[in-house]
């Protein structure tokens, strides 16, 4: 362990921009940014499913307001959503002394909520084109069996469905990922916002952002391969058989 | 003759280029709006401030015209690097920080910083003790973030914004318990609004010099020293006519 400290001591030697301190702010970072990419995709995950299958259905009264929401949530920009949930909340006469305020007044929970609602949107709709895209005969085999819808849609519609989804939403964590560059508009010290900090007290442009744009290279690569490694996984039946 | 003709356009190009970078007669300023008194806009979206009326007048005074370029405070600096104007008047304190990566006029004013909270806050001063647990809102890279972010930002959520009215949004809202700004800006966006009391918590901070240095600049890149001389003129003439008092009267008259 003192082997590796006079290293990194050694290698930051005479460098006045990445020192332990700026380090510091990165890792930070890092952490924050990961917190809210995952939590905002798993709770988005969730609300998806139910919403995807919602988006699915014939009757209008339930499928119209699904879609309204997710027509909302993709037709703006994810930046105006955020600075709405951040700065909009507060004109509500009263919210300081609500129960919601310890959350709102923080910087992670509005950014968590926008992030959350809008990775849900376009999850429901690759969700949604994938159980569309589910194969007649079987469904067919599926009503020959005497299942039931939700039978069928819990044993024949939604296993096909999200391996049929996962390329696609692989890309959506992806994007996920570079969306919640904006984050540090709100004052969250996420990856973007360390940059920007280390940017404005050194005047570094090129440093501070490069380094950054290399973590996110390396986030990126990391979720490439996870998807590519379930892809292979899931869809083996798919494959050309040689 | 082709070639003579080329050696002299090229030689013509070459005067004319560094005749461009000796002295101009065009010069764009960075500025960060709105910073109320020293920049903002008037209702009618007009820029206007202190700096904006010395700038113009010193701009006057050596027979050149001047641009203001808007521009966010975390990127002033590079954006003067990078040519996207030739000069910074924008409340910019003079610090041995700066004076690495560019280069200071005299000095045309000097204006203490302070901390701003809610009236009736339970913070009445500021030290490792009150401000344990706070948030603090600063204006990012400016001088008031690095000297809260050095002394307070391992007890206390240090904030950073790009422009001083989301911070004051954020202040109002209750998401801050104190901010760290310009006296004169803290008064004109705190103390004179009506959006709600807020009170100065300690005293004035223009100490210590290593942050707050000799009060603000105009900042210029590091080979224009016959600019900045020009300027450096121009503010004493404008000192010794009484302009500049006439000036400072208008934004700073009261006290």
């Amino acid at each position: 362990m003192p082997d590796i400290t006079l290293w990194f001591q050694d290698l930051l030697a005479g460098n006045v921009i990445f020192t332990p301190q700026t380090l510091g702010y990165y890792w930070d970072g890092l952490v924050t940014t990961t917190q809210l990419v995952f939590l905002s995709l798993v709770i988005g995950l969730v609300l998806a499913v139910p919403l995807a299958i919602g988006r699915s259905s014939e009757r209008r009264w339930i499928s119209l307001p699904i879609y309204l929401y997710t027509y909302v949530f993709r037709g703006t920009p994810l930046l105006i959503q955020l600075y709405i949930i951040y700065y909009g909340v507060v004109f509500f006469d009263g919210i300081q002394e609500t129960f919601l305020w310890p959350m709102l007044r923080e910087a992670f929970y509005p950014a968590l909520i926008a992030f959350t609602l809008n990775t849900a949107a376009y999850t429901t709709e690759i969700f949604r084109g994938a159980i569309k895209a589910t194969g007649r005969g079987e469904i067919e085999a599926a009503r020959a069996y005497g299942m039931s819808d939700a039978l069928m849609m819990r044993r024949i519609i939604l296993p096909s469905a999200f391996r049929r989804a996962l390329p696609a939403y692989g890309n959506e964590v992806i994007f996920m990922l570079h969306a919640s560059a904006i984050a540090s508009v709100v004052t969250l010290m996420d990856l973007t916002g360390a940059a920007r900090f280390v940017y404005a007290r050194f005047y570094a442009p090129f440093e501070a952002f490069l380094f950054v744009a290399a973590i996110y290279l390396c986030l990126t690569f990391a979720i490439l391969y996870f998807f590519r490694w379930l892809e292979k996984r899931l869809l083996a039946h798919l494959r050309p058989q040689s | 003759m082709k070639k003579l003709l080329t050696v002299s356009i090229l030689g013509v190009a070459i005067a004319a280029g560094t005749a461009q970078a000796r002295d101009y007669d065009h010069v764009r300023i960075g500025v960060d709006v709105p910073y109320e008194p020293m920049e903002y806009r008037t209702a009618d979206g007009e820029l206007t401030g202190f700096d904006i009326d010395l700038g113009n007048a010193l701009c006057a005074e050596i027979g050149v015209t001047c641009e203001w370029v808007e521009q966010e405070w975390d990127g002033i600096i590079p954006g003067l690097l990078a040519r996207n104007y030739d000069a910074i008047m924008s409340s910019m304190s003079i610090n041995d920080e700066r004076r690495q990566t560019v280069l200071f006029s005299d000095s045309y004013i000097t204006i203490p910083g302070a901390w701003f909270a809610p009236e009736g806050s339970e913070l009445s001063e500021v030290n490792e003790e009150t401000l344990a647990g706070k948030s603090i809102g600063v204006q990012r890279g400016t001088t008031y973030d690095n000297y809260a972010t050095d002394n307070y930002g391992r007890i206390a959520t240090v904030n950073r914004y790009s422009t001083a009215d989301d911070m004051v949004l954020d202040l109002q809202a209750q998401r801050l318990d104190i901010v760290f700004l310009e006296f004169v800006v803290g008064q004109a966006t705190l103390l004179d609004s009506e959006d709600g009391d807020y009170q100065v918590v300690g005293g004035m901070v223009s100490e210590p010099a290593e942050y707050f240095g000799d009060g603000f600049g105009i900042a210029f890149r590091q080979r224009d020293e016959a600019l900045a001389e020009r300027f450096n003129e121009a503010l004493a003439t404008l000192k010794e006519d009484g302009t500049y008092d006439e000036i400072f009267e208008r934004y700073f008259g009261e006290e």
